[in-house]
């Protein structure tokens, strides 16, 4: 208290007072501020002059530093500086050191990259950053896939086929898978007998009885499955119909399915309501050819490239 | 130093005091965002942006009417990083038919300007339905009454009028619908047009069956559509990598 009365009568106040006696202290600003101040305020011309700034009409002061780069027609440009131009530099510096691999990508054969310890080492780091953004929403980050919706990349099944020149033709193209809906050419029994036919052929419990007539029903027009199929139910690769013989499931939710009873009533869905599904985009617009070309020998190596 | 002005006048006088601190607080807005409707290069010039159709902009209004918005920015910065996640950065010409526009700048998921095309339908279908069952380790919450939920789409001329009001080039007229096959084309122009906004709509949902499911028009029709024309609009390489420097 003592220490504020003192204070009133050395620092002077905004002479004015409210209900009687309330004062207000008019202390001046703390040198160090003042000063700061003034130098934030040098600051922001010194930074006008370099940077771009003050919009004047229809444009604005570009500023006095300047961004030179080479753009993809191979022209050299100057521009004043921007993020836009800052960018184009940036990307110039980064496509220059990948150059030297890129280069290399693109003169090798696939089954030379595969072979070459230090390509398969940047094939692993780009081809994985790569999968992770554009694969992996969908084939999961190990390329497990998800049954039921996409197709399990590391095992040694494959759909259109796993070589090589498959596996770019599926990144560069896309696919669209697609079987009939069956319900409305085949009776109720009919799918089930089909059901346990093809249960049989991975070796799932079943109806004997009911799978050798859907074995006759597969075989025949009736069904027709083994236009797309294969008689030896083994699948055709170059239309992406399945080998139904190897007890690996995409469509229909097998693995998941408890029981014998309930693996085939999976099987019977599938065959029932078909598939007008497995959309695998085209990458060709999105990334480049030797991004596809990392792409495919990275798929390749997950672990069942042919 | 001494301030000697007297700021009783200010402080006594409220009105003053209100004009005042609105002028104050107007300042990094009026140096900020008013020099942008003069400047000529404010959106650039580039080909292939149009209005969304009727069933996109329904698609839009479910996903601000959900908060995607919340948790999900549609603007790609020109960094490295961001170009080589998402894509060319985005362009003020993309989003110049976008009221409100949904740029954004909180990513607790991922950017998704150019999520158009880069998924399939199916996968969208059971990314909202179920994230968890595409990628587990997602913090997106389920959305699966958008499949279960039909579209309403009674009111989807005058939700296009409403736009139209604010600058939306949606056509009513005859005159208006032919300047817009001038500058769209007449496909587009066709998309645009108010009176058959319903007929319209109905089509490209039943053609493009979004939701995988023939059996009626869902919101989850629309938001797919959505969501599938997002950044594909320009093709960016009939640019060359610096066509979008001189804009800035």
């Amino acid at each position: 208290m003592s220490e504020q009365k003192l204070q009133s009568q050395t620092v002077q106040t905004t002479g004015h007072a409210w209900d009687g006696d309330l004062q207000e202290y008019n202390n001046p600003l703390p040198t160090w501020w003042v000063y700061t101040f003034y130098v934030t305020v040098v600051f922001a011309i010194v930074y006008w002059t370099i940077y771009p700034s003050w919009p004047i009409g229809k444009g604005w002061i570009g500023g006095a530093s300047n961004i030179t780069y080479v753009n993809s027609a191979g022209e050299t440009k100057t521009h004043s500086w921007n993020t836009r131009a800052l960018l184009v530099q940036d990307m110039n510096e980064a496509a220059a050191a990948q150059k030297p691999y890129f280069d290399k990508v693109s003169s090798m054969s696939y089954e030379q990259i595969a072979k070459d310890p230090e390509m398969n080492g940047f094939i692993i780091s780009a081809g994985k950053s790569l999968f992770a953004d554009n694969c992996a929403a969908c084939h999961q980050s190990g390329g497990q896939g998800v049954v039921g919706f996409f197709p399990n990349l590391a095992d040694d099944d494959w759909l259109y086929g796993g070589s090589f020149d498959k596996i770019h033709e599926t990144l560069v193209g896309g696919r669209r898978g697609y079987m009939p809906a069956f319900s409305e050419v085949l009776s109720g029994e009919q799918i089930d007998q089909l059901a346990n036919y093809v249960a049989s052929l991975s070796g799932i419990g079943h109806d004997a009885t009911k799978a050798s007539a859907g074995n006759v029903l597969f075989h025949t027009d009736t069904a027709a499955c083994f236009y797309c199929h294969a008689v030896d139910a083994k699948g055709r690769k170059d239309i992406g119909a399945p080998n139904l013989t190897d007890n690996i499931w995409l469509w229909a939710n097998v693995p998941a399915a408890q029981g014998d009873a309930s693996k085939v009533a999976a099987i019977r869905g599938v065959i029932s309501s078909g598939l007008n599904k497995g959309v695998m985009p085209a990458w060709a617009g999105r990334l480049s050819t030797e991004q596809i070309k990392v792409l495919t020998v990275y798929v390749h190596e997950l672990g069942g490239g042919q | 130093m001494n301030f000697n002005f007297k700021h009783e006048w200010i402080e006594t006088n409220i009105g003053l005091m209100a004009v005042l601190t609105m002028l104050a607080i107007s300042v990094g807005g009026l140096v900020e965002i008013a020099p942008l409707f003069f400047i000529d290069k404010t959106i650039e010039k580039v080909e292939g942006v149009r209005p969304y159709t009727p069933l996109e902009q329904r698609g839009r209004d479910i996903y601000t009417r959900e908060g995607c918005y919340l948790c999900h920015s549609q603007m790609i910065r020109p960094f490295r990083d961001e170009k080589l996640r998402y894509g060319h950065y985005s362009l003020a010409a993309e989003s110049q038919y976008d009221h409100p526009f949904q740029w954004g700048s909180k990513r607790t998921g991922p950017d998704l300007a150019r999520v158009g095309a880069k998924y399939s339908n199916e996968w969208h279908v059971q990314h909202l339905v179920a994230p968890r069952s595409m990628v587990p380790e997602s913090v997106m919450p389920n959305y699966p009454w958008l499949l279960s939920t039909p579209l309403d789409i009674s009111d989807t001329a005058a939700r296009m009028k409403a736009l139209r009001k604010v600058g939306v080039p949606y056509s009513l007229t005859q005159a208006e619908f032919d300047a817009n096959v001038v500058k769209f084309g007449e496909t587009v122009a066709r998309q645009l047009h108010i009176p058959d906004a319903q007929k319209n709509l109905l089509e490209q949902a039943n053609f493009g069956n979004y939701d995988g499911d023939r059996s009626g028009i869902s919101e989850l029709d629309a938001l797919i559509a959505y969501l599938q024309v997002l950044g594909t609009m320009v093709d960016f390489s009939k640019y060359t990598d610096d066509a979008f420097v001189k804009y800035r």
